[in-house]
């Protein structure tokens, strides 16, 4: 431990710690533009410079790269410190008079205007370094340095030219302190909604708010270290050391009883109806960004805004969008219509704004959905009833100038109407989520016509599957609400219980049987039994079934050539029979000869 | 007889598990579709044996149908296969006795497609109407004697 006095306060600090950090512990504020705490220190900008005085001698120092020493002395608003500060925020202010940082700092000094010679009165560059260190220190990528030297030198890749060793990180624009280095989207779009729902965000993130876990992931396809295998910063913040980059995915095979399947649903993706203009029309949103817009936690901190901040005047929701259409889903998504009742209350609630609702039909069957319904009607929102064909941006008028036109035949009224409007919100449907036709395979279940998972009867088994101890929850049955789906679940939950809780299996009495006077070893069956219940009996030279494997599709019996095997309930004899039964009729025997 | 007024008589050897459920669908959906088919359930389209093809041609069928999940829908993992393979060969031994192969037809039919099985009964129907009835030259047995 090293023990000194900063402006006459004694302080103690450990060995190597710089004057910088015994300052900032003791409480001594000291101007920095250089230094950043995760970077090494590089003492380029100077306006961090202090007078010390250690062993009888006094001079002036940058206190981020000098490391104290026991009985150091430091004097962070000396004289002849603040002096040398001046005259080194002078020249900066010459060499970059349009960098802000430079600007605070010199009226903090008293310093109006630099004495020296102005070369670019644009220029933003302090050639603090902050940019190359990140570069080379947290990315690994080395892509920018300095290059030219005295009034000439700049921060540049190889030559100025594009450079290989750039990953695009932006790592260096985030790391500038005076802004004289920025990141832009060139290709691509970038809106100010899309943004919105995803967020401004970062490699290692929550997902949502309301994520279960409430972890952070990292996502390995943007994350520096997983380019360059530098960066580490999440590490370094994290306290607990839980950020582990040697972590991957893995497979992991766990035995149990009962399974459900509750993979859940995706919205449908308004782009594949490009006359509704998502994606072309950075005001035309789904409802999912409508509804980070509309989040107290969201990016607008729950205000709804249009791309250019302001606040929409009218706000047209279209329902039905991907849902109801033959063209698309024929299935109706049951949710689209009570959520977009709501957006149309929160706006009405948060905004000024004129609401129009586009709808088919509103179906509000849940319990308390109808009254809602009336009461957004005695909120004035608008309810036009018809399918909206078009948004487009293409004014005829003055009164449309800047608005998205939306077009629909109100069927209501018998007429094609244009309603000007500030935003669009797509009530997309719901369809079964992007691995569903894998997991389909995976579990054998069959799917219905909507490409739902299927039940194995709508009414009795709603929430089993066709195969024993699977069952069905929530939206990969079917589109449907919260509500719904809780029961669903619920049901699921303890069906899976049941089975776990009884402790054993009841078996469909159809096994297969083997008759040993009849079978003759010949083993045809034991290769095409699916299940591999079907062994030899060595020492009786007979195929046996093991009765708990066998799940009686009687593939076996229709191939055994002696007619030794047999299904219970399905037996040759008994089908036989109703084979003839289905042709003894007496009054049809006389009609066909 | 005339084609117009001969009502083909065929026997339909459903799984339990696709097509039986599918034709369950078509009836609680109320699809109208030819009453000429008769059901036999079985667990799985590989149960259907052969002989049971036969015995239904014998006991007086004009058509039989073998109907169940899809390829890789089995139930049962591959009994569909298995019956497919069989329809393949039994078309052949039907040849040799003087039935058309028309006459015996394997489709696959899921759970949720009512509408397919409608579509599958009136279609089978209307072709063996214009096929005629079955003549195996008065050697019919079983119970029609």
């Amino acid at each position: 431990m090293a023990n000194l006095t900063i402006d006459g306060k004694p302080v103690e600090v450990e060995d190597g710690a710089t004057v910088l950090q015994a300052a900032k512990k003791a409480g001594s504020a000291i101007p920095t533009l250089c230094y950043h705490p995760l970077l090494e220190p590089y003492a380029a900008c100077r306006v961090c410079v202090v007078e010390v005085e250690l062993k009888g001698k006094r001079e002036l120092l940058t206190s981020c790269n000098s490391q104290v020493q026991d009985g150091m002395k430091v004097w962070t608003g000396s004289e002849r410190a603040l002096e040398a500060r001046r005259l080194n925020v002078e020249m900066l202010l010459a060499r970059a008079p349009a960098a802000e940082p430079v600007q605070r700092l010199a009226q903090d000094l008293g310093l109006s205007r630099s004495r020296f010679p102005v070369k670019d009165p644009e220029e933003k560059c302090i050639l603090c370094g902050l940019c190359v260190r990140a570069c080379e220190q947290v990315v690994g990528a080395s892509a920018i340095s300095f290059i030219d030297r005295g009034t000439e030198r700049k921060v540049s890749t190889p030559f100025g030219e594009e450079s290989e060793a750039c990953i695009g990180c932006a790592a260096c624009a985030y790391f500038c302190p005076t802004g004289a280095i920025t990141s832009e989207d060139k290709y691509g779009r970038r809106v100010i909604h899309d943004e919105m729902y995803l967020g401004p965000t970062t490699a290692i993130r929550i997902p949502i708010r309301q994520a279960v876990p409430m972890v952070p992931f990292i996502d390995t396809s943007a994350c520096i270290h997983f380019k360059t295998g530098q960066c580490q910063l999440c590490a370094k913040a994290c306290d607990r050391e839980a950020v582990r980059y040697e972590m991957e995915d893995e497979t992991r095979e766990v035995e149990v009883g009962s399974i459900i399947l509750a993979s859940g649903f995706e919205t449908f993706d308004p782009r594949r109806i490009p006359a509704y203009g998502y994606g072309r029309y950075p005001n035309v949103i789904t409802a999912m960004e409508f509804e980070r817009l509309v989040n107290a936690s969201g990016p607008t901190g729950g205000k709804i805004l249009m791309a250019n901040g302001e606040e929409p005047q009218a706000v047209g929701i279209i329902h039905c969008v991907g849902s109801r259409d033959e063209n698309y889903h024929p299935y109706c998504s049951r949710v689209c219509c009570m959520y977009s009742l709501k957006f149309a209350h929160l706006l009405r609630e948060k905004t000024k704004a004129t609401v129009y609702d586009f709808y088919i039909d509103l179906r509000c069957f849940g319990k308390g959905y109808e009254e809602f319904y009336h009461r957004l009607l005695k909120e004035g929102t608008r309810f036009i009833r018809g399918r909206v064909s078009e948004i487009n941006a293409l004014a005829m008028t003055e009164k449309e100038e800047g608005k998205l036109i939306i077009r629909v035949e109100d069927t209501l009224l018998g007429a094609v109407r244009r309603i000007p409007v500030d935003l669009a919100i797509l009530a997309v449907g719901l369809e079964p989520s992007l691995d569903h036709n894998r997991l389909a395979k995976t579990f054998n279940i069959s799917c219905s016509q909507d490409t739902f998972f299927l039940e194995r009867h709508p009414k009795l088994a709603p929430v089993s599957s066709f195969s024993d101890g699977i069952f069905l929850a929530g939206t990969c049955q079917g589109p449907k609400d919260i509500p719904d789906t809780v029961a669903q679940a619920g049901a699921a939950a303890s069906e899976a219980l049941a089975l776990a809780d009884w402790g054993k299996v009841e078996l469909e009495p159809i096994t297969a049987v083997i008759d040993e006077k009849l079978c003759s070893g010949c083993q045809l069956c034991v290769g095409l039994c699916p299940f591999t219940a079907i062994a030899m009996d060595k020492d009786k030279g007979v195929a046996v079934i093991n009765d708990a494997l066998c799940k009686g599709c009687g593939t076996c019996v229709a191939a055994c050539p002696s007619g030794a095997s047999f299904q219970k309930h399905f037996r040759d004899n008994q089908i036989l029979a109703e084979i003839e039964g289905l042709f003894y009729d007496e009054a049809e025997r006389e009609v066909h000869p | 007889m005339s084609p117009e007024n001969f009502e083909p008589r065929l026997v339909g050897f459903l799984c339990n598990w696709c097509s039986y459920t599918g034709a369950d669908l078509a009836g609680t959906s109320r699809m109208a579709y030819a009453p000429n088919l008769r059901v036999i359930r079985v667990m799985c389209t590989g149960r259907v044996d052969p002989q049971f093809v036969l015995k239904a041609f014998q006991a007086g069928a004009d058509g039989v149908l073998i109907s169940g999940c899809h390829p890789g829908d089995c139930h049962y993992k591959e009994g569909n296969s298995k019956a497919l393979r069989r329809h393949r060969l039994l078309s052949r031994v039907l040849g040799q006795f003087g039935i058309e192969p028309e006459r015996f037809r394997l489709e696959w039919v899921s759970a949720s497609e009512g509408q397919k099985f409608q579509q599958v009964c009136n279609d089978f129907t209307e072709r063996l109407r214009k096929l005629g009835p079955l003549n195996l030259n008065g050697a019919r047995g079983g119970s029609r004697g």
